[in-house]
């Protein structure tokens, strides 16, 4: 997995509660067998018309977001299916760190499997990002994860909360599979406790 | 020290290893897998040289993008779908994972057919790279959704890496009045909460209201735990899930019955557990619901009108608007005049055997008015079950079309999609924009709601009709 330490970037607001999974990569693209080129298709229904032209009005069709690697978003962001598609999408546009007041735990956990940064932070302080962001190209927002800190374009700092374990697996890259494979011996003797405890399972 | 709660009992019994800071390897007992979130799973074990670890506990079934019509055994049209089909054909194979291809009667959608073979018990923890895996939880399990990379993660190692939910307890008090479902008890649910209000929960439902409803019930209600944003959902197992259970296919007999039902009987959250939020309903307030607006939460009675956006509070009043503006909708219009074009009756909510009986009622002897609607059975072996019951040929009568099982129109990965613009009523999960095709408008409600909205040709108090 790839890993994040430290990201200056472009932040691209979008002020919406609620965005679903589906918004975020529509089903029409689930069909794909590969994890890799979905981030022209990201927020496909907003980004382009039923022509499959930009939508000019939409942000990260704007010339000042085309590269934003971080986004900063409304309440409750994630929301809906389990489809990993949407970090992938996301990844593969480019961004990197997703801000907003809450996730949904499905799409929050997938996250940290494709080395993408979600940070949870109060309504009031998504809100002066949300403005920091509308700054545009020449307000460039720093993430750091060490530290725990995002810095405004005016060097404002701000502190977030992240779980040491996700937080260590993060900034190192580290593969979860390999990891619990180390667990080994202890899912041997777990199942076999289980073959007598609970052998109908 | 109190109590626990059955989410509590469950954890604690699927606990192979806990680090000091609480990160939990949970072993799991059932891997459902389906088509569209699992070939780069398969993938990533084939690239690093691993294996299904417990192939035995592993059952896979394609659901979501299977057509409901024609000779699809031998030739799905659609090409990426094929692909997709083929993939999860080949992999079931190579790694001997139990397995429903689309030429087996027992095919279906994942959560109808897991509870249907005996895969769903109680007191198990079952995933699925869906999020309404929550419906298992209707048994008393522990089941939820996980990502692709979590799904890659279970079949090489059987277990998931978690952190502990907080408990919450939802309790429908008193009895349902005639016409009112579960999918009612859970749109009036959300709408209460909030698609939010369950983050970092674990839902128990509970409560008279809850214990009187069937499993097909209780799997409604469990199913949309998703939709109100917690990890799970869940009821305590009684007598009717016991009956459900016993003599299906995978279900444990004889001496193994004896030792299940044993443990099974102790799965219950003690009178002294500790709730972090609690949330109580009325049965009796609980009217024929449906949804207005894009999002889950928004529900209300049919006898309301469609509200204005300003009505709403912070981040909500605009997407209020949006949704209002996708929807086509005039605040105050009233919720029973909105036409409706197209019907469905289908999904892992609303796809079983109950649901279908439960339509079939309002729509004997009598006709549909709107332009399309079609029932998809939850599973092969539901529609074989409706057809045997003479569902199937009230549905025809009707003017239903009688499709073959899958998630079809739910999701619109397959060829069932709205065209922009037209409105359907769906006994689905889910309303989000472009959900059921782009530029569709989708309203969520029962199936006998549904049935109802077919035979009038517009939102309908399913009340007016029995």
């Amino acid at each position: 997995m790839d890993k994040f330490e430290k990201l200056t970037g472009i932040a691209a607001p979008l002020p919406l509660v609620n965005v679903d999974t589906d918004m975020i990569i529509p089903k029409q693209f689930l069909k794909t067998i590969k994890r890799s080129g979905l981030g022209v298709n990201l927020f496909d229904e907003m980004r382009y018309d039923d022509s499959g032209n930009e939508i000019p009005d939409f942000v990260l069709n704007k010339p000042q977001y085309r590269q934003a690697e971080i986004l900063v978003a409304g309440d409750n962001f994630g929301c809906g299916s389990s489809r990993e598609h949407a970090p992938w999408a996301i990844k593969d546009f480019g961004i990197r760190c997703v801000i907003a007041p809450s996730f949904a735990e499905i799409f929050y956990n997938n996250c940290f499997k494709n080395g993408i940064l979600p940070i949870r932070l109060p309504q009031e302080t998504v809100d002066l990002l949300m403005k920091d962001a509308e700054k545009g190209e020449n307000a460039r927002m720093t993430v750091d994860l060490e530290a725990q800190e995002v810095t405004t374009s005016d060097g404002e700092v701000v502190r977030f909360e992240i779980d040491p374990f996700r937080k260590h697996c993060l900034l190192e890259g580290l593969d979860d599979i390999a990891l619990t494979l180390e667990q080994a011996p202890a899912i041997d003797t777990f199942e076999s406790r289980m073959a007598q405890e609970r052998p109908w399972v | 020290m109190s109590g626990k709660t059955l989410y509590d009992k469950i954890w604690d019994a699927h606990v192979v290893h806990e680090a000091e800071d609480g990160t939990t390897h949970l072993y799991i007992d059932r891997h459902l897998v389906h088509e569209v979130t699992s070939p780069q799973a398969f993938e990533g074990l084939r690239m690093a040289g691993r294996k299904v670890r417990a192939p035995e506990k592993t059952i896979a079934v394609p659901d979501h993008n299977v057509p409901t019509t024609g000779r699809r055994d031998k030739q799905i049209e659609n090409e990426e779908s094929r692909i997709q089909v083929e993939a999860l054909d080949k992999n079931a194979r190579d790694f001997g994972v139990h397995y429903y291809p689309v030429s087996d009667v027992r095919q279906g959608i994942v959560h109808i057919i897991g509870p249907e073979q005996g895969w769903t018990l109680p007191g198990m923890t079952i995933v699925c790279g869906d999020s309404h895996t929550a419906t298992h939880g209707a048994f008393g399990a522990l089941a939820h959704g996980i990502g692709t990379s979590e799904v890659e993660h279970v079949l090489a190692t059987q277990t998931l890496i978690q952190s502990k939910s907080k408990n919450m307890k939802v309790e429908v008090t008193g009895k349902l009045s005639p016409g009112v479902t579960a999918k009612d008890i859970v749109l009036s649910i959300i709408g209460k909460t909030g698609t939010a209000g369950g983050t970092g929960y674990v839902i128990e439902y509970c409560g008279e209201a809850i214990e009187a409803l069937s499993m097909e019930g209780r799997m409604t209600i469990c199913n949309m735990a998703i939709e109100g944003g917690a990890r799970a959902g869940l009821i305590a197992p009684d007598q009717t899930t016991f009956d459900y259970v016993q003599g299906r296919p995978h279900a444990p007999k004889g001496a193994q019955w004896e030792a299940a039902m044993a443990w099974w009987k102790t799965l219950y959250s003690d009178d002294d557990a500790h709730w972090d939020k609690v949330i109580t309903l009325r049965g009796e307030d609980i009217a024929p619901t449906v949804t207005w607006g894009t999002s889950p939460e928004d529900t209300l009675p049919i006898t309301a009108a469609v509200p204005a956006a300003d009505t709403f509070e912070g981040g909500k009043v605009g997407a209020a608007q949006r949704s209002l503006d996708y929807m086509g909708l005039k605040p105050g219009t009233p919720l029973s005049e909105i036409e409706i074009d197209t019907v469905f009756i289908g999904s892992c909510t609303n796809g079983r055997i109950e649901d279908l009986r439960a339509a079939a009622e309002i729509l004997k002897g009598r006709k549909i008015k709107v332009k399309r609607a079609m029932v998809v059975p939850g599973s092969g072996l539901v529609r074989a079950q409706a057809e045997e019951e003479g569902l199937a040929q009230i549905f025809q009568d009707a003017g239903f079309e009688w499709r073959l099982a899958g998630c079809s129109m739910c999701l619109a990965m397959n060829p069932d999609q709205l065209s922009p613009g037209e409105r359907c009523a769906a006994t689905s999960n889910r309303n989000f924009e472009g959900r059921q095709g782009r530029g569709g408008r989708t309203h969520l409600m029962s199936p006998a709601m549904a049935a109802a909205a077919a035979v009038t040709g517009r939102l309908t108090d399913v009340r007016e009709l029995t």
